[in-house]
Parts: structure tokens; sequence; C-alpha cells
């Protein structure tokens, strides 16, 4: 059967403000929208699909399960072999993956569906789009993973707080554990490195992948490409040993994405003699500055291009 | 009210839309129409702001599109069916649309229920048939109750009373004083719903009139007549400065003349017939005459390859 299509209802009858009835149609006459509107929409948009909740959920159960099997390992140990919160490092590895995906897939799907479309049609201020979308991916990414992060970082510091430092880093002390000196304990700033740093890192990787997407409209190339981008420098600089060499491995290494999340666990790829000295900061800003670089070139490609 | 004014979009030698210049008014269903390939797409891609114009413009009420504010309180689009995320249930989808133009939710359950996707709400499009994400993208562009509607190939893929539902939806709305501005290729649908006529072929304006006058225009009328004696017919009529076409089945066809003066003729000449009837050819076939040059793809006979 066919609907027959009706009049839209007359808005319901609101007491106007002289305690009458309104009479205005149910549409204002002229809404000027902000990026409140954007927001609110791109929000909807990220928690109504079904990737969203499947990256997040593979990012937790990664970061949080592969840590608990961390601390478990190294709990049997006799003495803590790494930094109290480091262990964390494992599970944030593979889960920064799935926030990459996340990233890409934000941007990407709405080009491969067509709803960009629609999209870009129900607001034409693109620029505006994007900036919904950054701040709405933003913003659940980095709670999402400060959680995670967070109870990562507890169940090591109730597990291993206390246990011996190795003789690694006791020379005077002997093979027996008891024996030993220093105990091992995580600072605050290594509790703000471990959880805050941490959960800024990726999230600031996840916005790099939006970024990438919005450049290269494509699902495979965007995630493709940030996979590069995090592996392939730590990977190249392996095969960078010899003399002439060397010293552009040891850069690669040392400004690699990896090493930015390792250090950040305080156990940067460089051997640092005074542990109190490894600083996770300075790379998570260079990652800031290279999201911002992308995120600058992805607004000017959206401006400019047809949809 | 949407203007065109010397619209021009071209991707690197190809032009696509050239120098197109018309008006679509109010209160009509206006009907764009154009072999596929003619720039029908192209040109409302413009309208909406999703291609920047090589050169030219195109206003809506006065203003660029990409000026409005809250555009699905101005205009509606339905571009495609596929222009959503089909994962994403309607009700989703529609909210999303809503929020990003201050539009009341309440306004969510309202459309869904006047394109008859009331019971589906919650359902992924994924599984959607043809017509009903057809229904969803025309919710869409209810959304705001907009005074300009755009649809762009709206009945295609659609069954019998999907095409039924969407025709008497586009007259209501324009009977409404709105802008219904809808796309097609096929001239047999726009002769149903539209009252004017755009009509475009390689990217140029070919016609800008009322349906009626397209139609007084564009379609050759004739009298098909058949008689036993079909040669000693031919013959009265050569006298009198007629020249008749046979066709296959025997008959003739005759130009400018009326069926009076034929069947006069016959009289006067003591000639049998068994058929004498006016025709006007299809509007189908005017519209192909009409563009028959600006055809981009034509299929060259049907001997080779076919």
């Amino acid at each position: 059967m066919s609907t027959p299509y009706a009049a839209p209802q007359a808005a319901p009858a609101a007491p106007g403000p002289h305690g009458g009835v309104d009479h205005r149609p149910a549409r204002p006459v002229e809404q000027s929208t902000h990026l409140g509107h954007a927001i609110a929409s791109e929000w909807t948009k990220i928690r109504s699909v079904r990737s969203t909740i499947w990256t997040l959920a593979v990012m937790f159960a990664l970061v949080v399960g592969i840590g608990l099997l961390t601390a478990l390992a190294l709990e049997s140990g006799p003495y803590a072999e790494l930094p109290v919160l480091g262990g964390g490092l494992f599970g944030m590895m593979l889960g920064q993956l799935a926030i990459i995906t996340l990233g890409v897939l934000t941007v990407t799907s709405e080009y491969s569906t067509g709803m960009i479309r629609t999209t870009m049609t129900v607001c034409p201020k693109r620029t505006r789009v994007l900036t919904a979308k950054a701040i709405v991916f933003f913003a659940l990414t980095f709670v999402m993973t400060l959680a995670a992060t967070s109870l990562t970082a507890l169940i090591h510091s109730a597990m291993l707080e206390g246990k011996p430092l190795s003789p690694y880093h006791d020379l005077n002390v002997g093979a027996d554990p008891s024996q030993a000196v220093e105990t091992a304990t995580a600072t605050s700033q290594q509790w703000l490195q471990a959880t805050v740093g941490v959960s800024l890192f990726v999230a600031l990787l996840g916005l790099l992948s939006l970024a990438v997407g919005t450049l290269l409209r494509s699902t495979p190339g965007g995630v493709t490409t940030m996979l590069g981008l995090v592996l392939l420098p730590f990977l190249i600089s392996l095969f960078l040993m010899t003399e002439s060499t060397r010293e552009l491995g040891d850069a690669l290494r040392e400004y690699s994405m990896l090493n930015g999340l390792s250090t950040l666990y305080h156990m940067p790829f460089e051997f640092t003699e005074d542990a109190s000295q490894v600083n996770g900061w300075p790379l998570l800003g260079l990652l800031a500055a290279v999201t911002a670089a992308a995120l600058i070139a992805a607004y000017a490609r959206i401006s400019t291009r047809d949809v | 009210m949407i203007e065109l004014d010397r619209l021009t979009k071209r991707y690197g030698t190809t032009v696509a839309v050239d120098q197109l210049t018309c008006t679509v008014q109010p209160g009509v269903v206006t009907g764009f129409l154009g072999p596929n390939g003619a720039g029908k797409s192209t040109t409302m891609r413009m309208m909406l702001g999703l291609d920047r114009p090589t050169a030219g413009d195109v206003r809506i009420d006065g203003e660029h599109y990409d000026r409005l504010r809250d555009p699905l309180n101005h205009i509606g689009a339905l571009l495609e069916a596929k222009a959503v995320h089909p994962g994403r249930t309607a009700y989703n989808h529609l909210t999303v649309l809503a929020q990003s133009n201050g539009i009341p939710q309440k306004r969510v359950p309202e459309v869904l229920d006047l394109v008859g996707l009331g019971s589906v709400a919650k359902k992924r499009p994924k599984g959607f048939s043809l017509g009903m994400g057809q229904r969803l993208g025309i919710a869409s562009a209810l959304l705001g109750d907009p005074k300009i509607l755009m649809f762009d190939e709206p009945v295609n893929g659609l069954d019998p009373e999907g095409i039924h539902w969407i025709r008497n939806l586009m007259k209501y709305l324009a009977s409404e004083g709105k802008t219904v501005f809808v796309s097609s290729h096929l001239m047999s649908e726009m002769a149903l719903t539209a009252e004017h006529l755009i009509v475009i072929g390689r990217g140029r304006l070919l016609a800008d009139t009322s349906m009626r006058e397209f139609i007084k225009e564009n379609s050759r009328s004739y009298v098909r007549l058949r008689t036993p004696e079909p040669e000693r017919m031919r013959d009265v009529l050569a006298t009198a400065g007629l020249t008749p076409v046979a066709t296959e089945d025997g008959a003739l066809e005759v130009d400018s003349v009326e069926s009076d003066r034929l069947g006069e003729l016959a009289a006067e000449h003591g000639l049998v017939l068994h058929e004498l009837s006016p025709q006007q050819a299809s509007l189908e076939e005017a519209f192909m005459q009409l563009t028959a040059e600006a055809v981009q793809y034509h299929a060259h006979g049907t001997g080779k390859g076919a």
C-alpha cells in the first residue's frame, strides 16, 4: 500500500509569551548554527556506528589484558626488571593500532559510504566539520585511553611496587634479593607520563590518522600510511647499523613513534644512566607538532577540493 | 528560487557544464532533463556547494550555498540514496543532520512517519531496499521543512508504488508554494510531474520552457490513415500537395494536415478508409530529437557488437 504524503503536523500549541497560543511555525525563522551544533552532530555520528564501539573495546581489552599478563609475569620474578609502570607499554603498542584505525575511519568511512556528501550539504562550512570531528574524536579517545592506562597503571603499581631493584641497578648488592637496598617505586612524573602522557600521545596519534584520512580519503591508504609512519622509522633503523649510517639510524630510532611511546613509559630505546633524567614530554611535543602540521594540510585540502 | 548565472564546470579539458543560465521558480515542479552524462548531477552538486564552479555563479534565495548557516531550513536535497552510512540507524542518521542545523529532535520521528519509515526507524539502512533508501533520503530533505527541494533522479529503481508516491509528493510540495527541482533522464516521467522544463545536453542549455510549450513546439503531429487502395491514395494526396510516408504495417502517415481535410479528400475520390486518426509523436521522441546532437554516448547502430 502506498503511503500518502501527509502535510507536516502543525506545531503543538505552545503557550506564547503572553500566555496565549504561539502560532509561529515549528521552524524558527533563521537559525544561526555554530561549532556546538557540529560537535553535537559528530558526537551522535561517532557513537552510533559499530566500528567505534569495536575499536575502542579492542584497545581497552588489549591494554588492560596484556598489562595484567605482563604484571603477572613480572611479579613472579625475584626483581623488578622494569620501571613499575613500564609493563603497560606492550599492550599499548597494539592498542594504538586500534586508535589509528578509528582515527582513519572517522573520516574515510564517510567517503567510502557517500555520507560525506550528506555531511557537507548539511554543513557547508567544511572547516567546521573537520574541527568538530577532531574535537569529538580527540576527547573520546583521550578519555577512553586514560581509563585504560590508569587501570593498567593501578594494576602494575599494586602488584609490582616494593619489589627489589635488580642488581643491575645496584651493583653492590649480591645475588640475594633480600639484600637489595632500593625497591621499585613509581614517581609522580612516571605516573603522569604513563597515564596522561601516554593517553595524549595515543589520542594525538589518532588525530594524526584522522588528518591523514582526510588527505587520502581512503581507509586502506590511511591505515597503511599510519602503520608505516609508526613502524618504519624503527625498522629501518635496525638496518642502519654500519659505521657510515649509524648516525642516521640512531636519529630514526630516537625520533620514532615507538620510542616516543616507550619513553613515556620510562623505557627509552637509548639506555640512560640516570633514570630520573628520562622524560617523555619532548617526543610528545614533537608528535603534537607533526599532528598540527598534518591538520593544517587537511584543512587546506578539505576546503579546496570538490567532495 | 535558484538562480544559475553562466555556471560552468570543467574537468581538465572536458566541459561538464557550459555557461548554464536559468532560474528555478517557486510554486511549480521544474523538471531538469537531459540524457545521461549531460551534466545534471554536476549542476546539482554545484548548487549544493559540493563542487566548486570553474566559472559563473549559483545562488539559493540570493545567497551562495556555503553562506547558508542552516541549509536544511532553506533547501532539502535528495542526491543519491546511498549518501548514508549503512551502519547507522535511520533515526540516528536523521538526528545527526537535525543536530548540525539546530532542528528540534521531535522533527526526526515526524519526518520518518511522513515518509513511511516509522516502523524501521531503529534499523540500519544496510538492509533497506532501494525504495526505502530513497524514502530515507527524502526524509532528510524534508527535515528542515525547507522552501526549496531538489531531487536527483528520484524514481530511479523504484517500484510503481514508490514512483506514484514520489510524484504525488512533488506535486503536493509545489502546491504548497515550494520550489521543486527534479532531475531525470526520462521525458515520460517528467511529462507526468513537471510543469516547467529545463533541458540540457552536453552541459548546455537546450530549452527553458513550460511543459505545455515544449509539447506544442517539439512534438510532431500527423495523421495516420489506412486504406485498401494505398497507391490511389498516394496519387490523390500528391495532387493535393501532400507527401505521405508509408509505414511498415501498410498505413500512411501524413504531416501537417488536419484529419478533416484528409477525410474529405478520400470521400471526394470515393476511397475507402479503414483508419483515420490524428497522432502526436511521443514526448520521448521529441526529447530524443532535441538532444540528439548533444548526446555524449551514442549507441552506434545495432550491427556491430550489439
